[in-house]
């Protein structure tokens, strides 16, 4: 298993093998969001460069985009979360879209678990 | 920012705040907006509004005054009798729109929006005839009580007997407070104008119910959209006019016709497919032309779906017309329809 990795914008990310980033939002995003009402999810094999958005999560006041922490293709999507929104609070299951990446050193520069938690202290 | 006088109790609950009117606002608590909502559906939820505007009219004059600066006719409004209108400009623009109660002998109490409550004191007191005076009642909260068991909450939280008060009706409780059997959640429900002083004790009272959650202004904003009710400053302004904002029954019938046919209507969207139309998505036709903007729109916690308002041309404007929203780029099915979304469970008039 390695290790989680976070951005700035509460997604977090981790490799599947070499080549395989799992992308989810953090516990933080979802209590600042609220009761999920709505989620919208990318489409297979669309293509996303590192901080674009990929996904639109929205709650009843607000709709927020999550953006991807890495470049990569689409290769497979958690409809599971269309009929359960609650299912994003897993870590295991609550992933939100796996990306092909070409660039794991992308990875690098983001947060580690250490690194997001005193982050956190920082906002709100 | 300002703050309203129970601003200190929002912060004990943790409330999340945030601006509004120029107020700092509590706009969810502890529940979260969709169990709000919920809650007010289904049992008592107490909102502070208290940064609303009260303001009495009064005088030899006031009757006509009101009429001039509205294009209602409170004539045959009852003592004790609330009306929902709206003030005009020159151009037959809507400058705000407010509930005023006829509550004594030439004597109209009026609850303005927060926003607008500045602009709207200094203009009244600029046309303000001689035998007119105007009130500003900073000195008053104001409390609202919705939903179904709010009725039971006064009486047994404030030993208030309310079963025979009105829907749109006012009555005196000692000298000092005002209870009216109205509200903007389409439930049944109060408000109560009561001196700043006296609101902590009420608030506390009403908390400690345990039918009763407050409610912020998130929740209180999806509560009144199911309702098809106007968010000033979003669905009318200054560039809309009564008729424009199909509220051709607020207007005495005798000056609807002074106003000209309108070219454009507010109506009610609900999207027939997934996804959530917020206030200013474009609102196109089948053919892919532009004609309108949401002015208000979000998910409905009621019907699970998301609905809004807008303004389309005639046209378009008929009941079933079928339409399209778009978000972020998707164009979304979406359908004119009848409002309120929801049937409203406000008392029936006595």
């Amino acid at each position: 298993m390695t290790q989680m990795k976070y951005t700035r914008d509460h997604e977090w990310v981790k490799l599947e093998g070499n080549d395989v980033a799992v992308v989810g939002i953090t516990d933080y995003a979802q209590h600042a969001l609220g009761d999920l009402v709505f989620i919208e999810l990318p489409k297979m094999g669309a293509t996303f460069k590192k901080g674009a958005h990929f996904a639109v999560v929205e709650s009843v006041k607000t709709a927020a985009e999550v953006y991807t922490p890495v470049s990569g293709d689409v290769i497979e999507v958690n409809t599971a979360l269309e009929s359960d929104y609650d299912l994003l609070k897993s870590e295991t299951d609550g992933w939100i879209a796996k990306f092909k990446i070409t660039d794991a050193g992308e990875l690098a520069a983001l947060m580690d678990e250490a690194a997001y938690k005193d982050y956190l202290k920082t906002v709100d | 920012m300002k703050q309203t006088p129970l601003h200190s109790a929002h912060l004990s609950l943790s409330a999340k705040m945030g601006e509004f009117a120029g107020y700092d606002m509590p706009l969810y608590y502890d529940l979260g907006v969709l169990k709000e909502h919920e809650w007010v559906r289904s049992h008592c939820g107490i909102f502070d509004v208290s940064h609303m505007g009260q303001i009495t009219i009064e005088g030899s004059g006031a009757l006509d005054f009101l009429n001039s600066m509205t294009p209602s006719d409170f004539s045959k409004l009852k003592i004790e009798a609330a009306k929902y209108s709206v003030f005009l400009n020159q151009t037959g623009g809507i400058v705000d729109d407010f509930i005023v109660t006829h509550c004594g002998e030439d004597a109209y109490f009026c609850v303005i929006n927060a926003g607008c409550k500045d602009k709207d004191i200094a203009w009244l007191q600029s046309k303000l005839p001689e035998n007119v005076e105007l009130k500003v009642h900073d000195d008053y909260a104001l409390v609202a009580v919705q939903g179904i068991e709010s009725e039971q909450v006064l009486r047994e939280a404030l030993n208030l007997d309310l079963s025979g008060l009105g829907y749109m009706k006012m009555m005196a409780y000692g000298d000092r407070c005002y209870i009216s059997r109205l509200g903007y959640t389409g439930e049944d429900g109060f408000e109560l104008s009561v001196p700043v002083e006296d609101v902590q004790i009420l608030w506390h009272r009403l908390l400690a119910h345990p039918s009763v959650k407050p409610i912020g202004l998130a929740a209180r904003d999806s509560l009144r959209l199911e309702m098809g009710y106007c968010l000033y400053g979003h669905d009318i302004d200054a560039t809309t006019t009564p008729r424009e904002a199909d509220l051709e029954w607020v207007m005495a019938k005798d000056k609807i016709a002074s106003f000209p046919e309108p070219t454009r209507k507010r109506v009610g969207i609900v999207l027939t497919d997934k996804g959530i139309a917020r206030e200013g998505a474009e609102i196109l036709n089948l053919a892919g032309d532009k004609i309108g903007i949401l002015s208000s729109g979000g998910f409905s916690p009621s019907l699970k779906q998301s609905i809004g308002q807008g303004y389309v041309p005639i046209d378009y404007a008929a009941e079933g017309t079928e339409i399209q929203v778009n978000v972020r780029g998707n164009l979304i099915p979406a359908q004119i329809t009848k409002m309120p979304f929801l049937k409203p469970k406000t008392k029936t008039g006595k």
